[in-house]
């Protein structure tokens, strides 16, 4: 591939009492990319999210987000410059409404988090934005709610619905399906389907099926290492990884 | 250097005092994680109890102790039963305003039963006399409180890392269902770490009434003194307590022979130095 | 887009229309408070000052959910800022004194935000503490300044807007207290439900989340200590002015954790909250603890325990609920 990544892990290192928790992790991501991060339990998948957005430092390693190294740059500013993560548990601001959350988001990436003045109630563009994505996702019907209403499958659709409003250029999914009922999961995929094809997309999640509909690339995670970077057929196939995930893979579908 | 040794002598036994009462909140907030502001005011109680005791009932110092530390944990329990066990893991806000209203509580019962005015606890004759050390005389009972600050030091240290309640408390408090599913009866450990905690803070209130008297307002006035020694120290840590009442009980002694003019204001100028340098405290664990 | 922005108009509307109707109320209330208490009115003006201090401490607190037990720093720098340059620079002109004092807070509202920012939790509370008690102990060593702990006198302010004088039975202290606190209150409201508002309220509930939306937590943290310290500056100010004297009990630690328990007892997070507790704490300490202030502190210590555990959202939150039960009944 000749175009430059818009993300780069290089040699991510991190010991905790001297264990690896992240072993010389190296990944990079080209906009438009669809990639599943899969590993068993303990693996060391949200604690790479962790490093990358600079959420805990790591002991050896670079970042680099379109070619820039960010190693010396805080949480905010990496999100910032379009790294963008959701949470593994839901964090959301209990007493603010939908609306809010994603107005809140909207005006944080135009950089009008600072105004003293205004209400987003009177901001048509922002409004506009906000109608826009909370339709996408399904919520226009509970925008008004507080997220302490809403059941657990929606509040990871408005977890959605936050990194979108950023507009990332890369956006880190932390098991976006964990805890959601069997009912809602068709949802929040046809969510992760319609979001921008140019955005470079990297996916924790633990439900191979949805894996393998989703990702047309495939990094598998054991004892912090990466042991497989390639086609969601090949790590199928791959001894290595099902020997890793006790296999798991036997009944999966290959990617249509 | 006559100064010097002056000062170094009487910082220490200051900062024992302090060493005394403060272990008990350094544990209920390391341990416990429960900000309790209400800790000056269980010294209080040991304080008037033990005056109570020493001239109502006629008792001796040391049996005077005992039932101070005794009363005062019989009056916490109930306290920790009905109110302090709701507030363990809520916010700090919470359990700091909690606890400021069982202080104003106690401050208020206190002065209603005893009255405004300071109570003494009188000291026997082998404790009022002082010792020559050469270069300077000091009162035999500061040479106590030393004694048992370094006691009480040595025998929290082991309690905590030597015996089975240790190891069951720390467990409790790193996950309470995991240690309850293995058969630690985890309100059972809250309630004796709790005991402890009180029947420190009793013990402390009595042996320092001499350097804080003891009066209703004695709840309210070092309340801020033992908070500021456990985040200093590093909640949790007893050797973080102990560095940080020596090096605390160090620069307000010196600020008094030196500076006196300037109050307490190297005191908080240290304090503010200390936790921006060291957010955990000096000896804090990271979390 | 027209019907956006429609939408967006009519948003506006509701939104000023609210911002009108509670000042309206606050207004009559204080009228209703002029002509039931002729006698007290320096009692009234002192709640203001306290509401004030207050409804700064709800700003850092409630709202960007800070526990701070040295707010009184911002009020007692306000107020000796007034006071100092009144008495020692001839700035007697009530307006120019709480500009003056305003600023003096906003300095030392900036400056407790670069001490407390430094820790999270349980240091930051003893750092707060500190704060104040460092205050304290500076403006009772700088007696030529400030009078030390006889308090600062000479303090006098010339009529406001030149016509009204500052009279015996304070009127016009309680009604310039009235005007500051109704503007005040409406420039939080503004304040509160703009982005940065809500930035704050966010920031409130879980910083490491907007940190992951990019947003600058320690800087928007930091701009509301400065406006927390703006306002209460005003209430120490106000102070000054209406009693014409500055104590060292104006930069107190006692001050300052008063104020939090009358903040949580009418409701941290809500302005209206904010006011109720102070009015209602202060009116009974009025009452009580004339009669014997040891039995006041008992109350309050029960008051609090039971805030703690039945009304976790105040004495406002706790009359919403009612009201919604009740309306929602119907």
């Amino acid at each position: 591939m000749n175009r430059e990544p818009v993300f780069e892990a290089v040699g991510l290192q991190k010991n905790f009492g001297g264990v690896a928790v992240a072993d010389n992790i190296t990944l990079a991501l080209y906009a438009g990319d669809r990639v599943a991060l899969i590993g068993p339990n303990g693996a060391g998948k949200t604690t790479f999210v962790n490093l990358v957005t600079g959420n805990v430092a790591p002991s050896a390693g670079k970042v680099r987000l379109a070619g820039k190294d960010v190693m010396a740059e805080s949480p905010a500013m990496r999100v910032r410059r379009g790294l963008v993560r959701t949470f593994q548990l839901t964090r959301l601001f209990q007493r603010m409404t939908v609306a809010e959350h994603v107005a809140l988001a909207i005006l944080q990436r135009e950089g009008r988090t600072g105004r003293l003045v205004g209400n987003f109630r009177a901001m048509p563009n922002v409004l506009a934005e906000m109608r826009e994505i909370l339709a996408t996702l399904d919520l226009s019907l509970v925008a008004d709610r507080l997220v302490c209403e809403l059941g657990y499958g929606q509040q990871r659709l408005v977890e959605i619905a936050l990194a979108l409003a950023l507009k990332p250029k890369v956006l880190l999914l932390d098991e976006p399906t964990a805890g959601v009922p069997a009912g809602e999961t068709a949802r929040l995929e046809s969510a992760l389907d319609q979001l921008p094809p140019d955005l470079a997309v990297l996916m924790i999640e633990h439900d191979i099926d949805l894996v393998f509909r989703f990702a047309r690339r495939v990094v598998v995670l054991d004892a912090g290492a990466v042991i497989f970077d390639g086609q969601p057929g090949d790590a199928a196939a791959s001894a290595q990884v099902r020997r890793v995930y006790l296999g798991n893979f036997t009944d999966a579908r290959h990617p249509a | 250097m006559q100064t010097i040794l002056s000062v170094a002598i009487d910082a220490l036994a200051y900062g024992m005092i302090l060493f005394l009462i403060s272990i008990g909140l350094s544990v209920t907030m390391g341990l416990m994680r429960v900000v309790n502001l209400a800790h000056g005011a269980f010294a209080m109680i040991g304080g008037y109890f033990a005056s109570y005791a020493m001239s109502a009932l006629g008792l001796g110092y040391g049996l005077a102790i005992v039932l101070a530390v005794t009363a005062t944990v019989i009056i916490a329990l109930p306290l920790e039963r009905f109110l302090y066990r709701r507030i363990y893991g809520a916010p700090e806000l919470t359990q700091v305003l909690m606890t400021i209203g069982v202080t104003f509580c106690i401050i208020g019962i206190t002065n209603y039963l005893f009255g405004p005015t300071l109570k003494t606890v009188p000291l026997p004759p082998d404790l009022a006399g002082s010792t020559d050390l050469g270069f300077r005389t000091i009162s035999n009972h500061r040479l106590f409180a030393i004694a048992c600050g370094l006691m009480v030091a040595a025998g929290l240290w082991l309690l905590f890392s030597r015996t089975g309640f240790g190891i069951k408390l720390r467990a409790v408090v790193d996950n309470a269902a995991m240690a309850a599913s293995l058969g630690v009866r985890t309100q059972w450990v809250y309630a004796a770490a709790f005991a402890i905690s009180v029947a420190l803070a009793a013990l402390g209130g009595v042996i320092g009434a001499e350097l804080l008297p003891i009066e209703p307002y004695y709840a309210l006035r070092y309340m801020v003194t033992f908070l500021v020694v456990v985040s200093v120290g590093g909640a949790g840590s007893i050797p973080g307590a102990l560095l940080a009442c020596l090096l605390l009980g160090a620069i307000e002694t010196a600020g008094r022979y030196l500076a006196p003019e300037y109050g307490e204001f190297f005191f908080y100028l240290a304090v503010i130095a200390i936790v921006s340098i060291f957010p955990r405290g000096l000896l804090g664990r990271a979390n | 887009m027209t019907v956006l922005e429609n939408e967006a108009e009519t948003a506006h509307k509701q939104g000023a229309m609210r911002l009108v109707a509670a000042p309206m109320l606050l207004l009559t209330l204080a009228i209703a408070g002029y002509f039931l208490f002729p006698d007290n009115l320096a009692l009234l003006t002192r709640i203001i000052a306290i509401s004030l201090l207050v409804l700064s401490i709800d700003l850092v607190t409630g709202i960007c959910g800070v526990a701070t037990l040295g707010q009184a720093a911002m009020f007692g720098a306000g107020a000796y800022a007034a006071g100092i340059g009144a008495a020692h620079f001839g700035i007697t002109d009530p307006l120019a004194m709480t500009v003056v004092g305003a600023f003096g807070g906003a300095l030392a509202g900036l400056l407790s935000g670069l001490v407390m920012l430094r820790a999270h939790g349980l240091p930051q509370l003893v750092l707060s503490i500190a704060v104040v008690h460092l205050f304290h102990e500076a403006a009772n060593k700088a007696s030529r300044w400030t009078g030390g702990s006889d308090g600062l006198t000479g303090i006098t302010p010339s009529p406001l807007l030149g016509l009204f004088d500052f009279d015996l039975w304070g009127r016009t202290a309680y009604i310039y207290g009235v005007f500051l606190l109704l503007l005040t209150f409406v420039a939080l409201r503004v304040i509160v439900s703009s982005p940065f508002g809500m930035l704050c309220r966010g920031i409130g509930e879980d910083a490491t989340r907007i940190e992951a939306m990019g947003g600058d937590v320690r800087g928007t943290m930091l701009k509301m200590f400065v406006i927390a310290g703006f306002v209460a500056g005003t209430g120490g100010a106000l102070g000054a002015i209406s009693t014409q004297v500055v104590g060292l009990d104006t930069l107190s630690f006692a001050l300052s954790a008063e104020a939090l328990v009358m903040l949580v007892l009418g409701g941290a997070g809500s302005l209206y909250g904010a006011l109720t507790g102070t009015v209602t704490f202060m009116w009974l300490e009025d009452v009580i603890s004339a009669a014997n202030p040891f039995h006041w502190m008992t109350i309050v210590g029960a008051l609090l325990i039971a805030a703690v555990l039945f009304a976790p959202r105040g004495l406002y939150g706790a009359v919403e609920e009612l009201a919604a039960r009740i309306w929602g009944r119907r």
